[in-house]
């Protein structure tokens, strides 16, 4: 190669290089908070912030969504598998919220570790299944993988 | 001998004449590809039991992402070549990716809000993957207007050549996003390394329409670069004689 070219490549990966060092660097030291939400072991651990503007995301607890019979109110508990934490909300819920479900809530945090939400957002997983198959799937008792197969990180 | 074709690039006229009778046969595999995998995944592919009819829009949504990151790619390594080889054709390729990228890249992120909204709850939400993606749309947007802010072409090409390889570092970030933090967006549906978590009914019309995507970025990119050829060359002999025909 002639050597003019080669400096121009050794140039050219230097700025690669260099730029994602840079960046990496950045994303390393941002590295809390990129996260979108607090799971609810660190919410437990005391590591989340109270009465700030947060977001936690989790898995609803299967039998422990309480909506009231004469307003919007509900409560549930979501979880990680670790920890879980009390979630109280007021209003309408998306179309994929449901028990085993996750979720994302942004809201508060009061001192008695309830979860005050202003907003709920259902998280879908990545799986796309025909009814069909997910009825049959149930019917051989393998169960919804939902929650288990969520990515929770480290 | 091996590199004979790489310097035969060298020549813009070469390039043109060579491409001509591609045109054709790219646009036609480009649109039954995409006709029959539009209809095939929007009307003949089995609902998601979850999500019901909402998750039909997957079928734009997921291969303009996909292309949207490789013609980042596209456009950076032909920077690169321009950079350092100094090629003309390599320079007239960037600059015709820019914008068809930052058409992909926004419809993504509009297919996007609009699957969001029923099924999060939500048209936008800072997470990693939607906010990178929001950066690669003003990536394109700073070369194109990069390509745009100079007199002399080879400043211009110059300049954007560079924003184009710095940007390069955001694309494993928005492709390894939803691993490394937690994000709204759920992990990669289609995987490499194992099965992929989408039933093979639903898959096929997807990578049919992935790979009409890639026909047809193939195709439009070729298209503007061969007009970028004309524009740039207009005072050559050949684009005369051409013009007179």
């Amino acid at each position: 190669m002639h050597p003019v070219r080669k400096q121009r490549l050794i140039m050219v990966l230097f700025i690669v290089i260099f730029a994602s060092v840079a960046v990496g660097l950045m994303a390393y030291a941002l590295r809390e908070n990129i996260n979108l939400f607090y799971p609810p072991s660190k919410i437990a651990a005391g590591e989340a912030p109270v009465d700030t503007r947060i977001r936690a995301g989790g898995c609803v607890l299967p039998g422990k969504v309480q909506r009231a019979s004469d307003s919007l109110d509900v409560n549930f508990l979501i979880t990680d598998g670790a920890a879980t934490v009390a979630v109280h909300y007021t209003g309408i819920l998306p179309d994929l919220f449901a028990e085993g479900e996750a979720v994302v809530v942004n809201g508060k945090l009061n001192g008695d570790g309830v979860f005050m939400a202003t907003e709920v957002l259902a998280k879908h997983d990545e799986t796309y299944t025909p009814p069909e198959v997910a009825e049959a799937m149930q019917n051989a008792g393998e169960h919804q993988k939902t929650c288990e197969g969520m990515s929770y990180g480290s | 001998m091996g590199w004979q074709w790489f310097h035969r690039l060298g020549s813009p006229r070469w390039f043109y004449e060579k491409t001509n009778a591609w045109i054709p046969w790219l646009a036609v595999i480009s649109i039954s590809l995409l006709v029959t995998g539009a209809v095939w995944g929007l009307a003949f592919a089995p609902e998601d039991f979850k999500q019901g009819n909402s998750y039909r829009i997957i079928y734009i949504h997921v291969p303009s992402a996909f292309l949207a990151l490789a013609g980042y790619y596209t456009m950076a390594i032909s920077g690169a070549i321009g950079l350092i080889w100094k090629m003309k054709l390599a320079d007239m390729v960037m600059k015709s990716a820019a914008p068809i990228g930052a058409v992909l890249t926004f419809v993504a992120l509009v297919t996007g809000a609009v699957w969001g909204k029923p099924t999060w709850g939500t048209w936008w939400v800072w997470d990693a993957r939607i906010t990178s993606m929001l950066v690669l749309f003003f990536l394109y947007l700073g070369v194109i207007a990069l390509q745009e802010a100079y007199q002399h072409q080879d400043t211009a090409n110059k300049a954007s050549a560079i924003l184009a390889l710095v940007g390069t570092v955001n694309i494993p970030i928005i492709y390894k996003s939803v691993d490394w933090w937690y994000t709204l967006h759920q992990p990669a549906t289609i995987k490499f390394t194992s099965e992929s978590t989408i039933d093979p009914s639903m898959l096929y019309p997807l990578l049919m329409m992935v790979t009409g995507f890639y026909v047809f970025y193939a195709l439009v990119l070729l298209m503007s670069t061969r007009s970028e050829i004309l524009v740039r060359e207009k005072k050559t002999r050949w684009v005369k004689d051409l013009a007179t025909q």
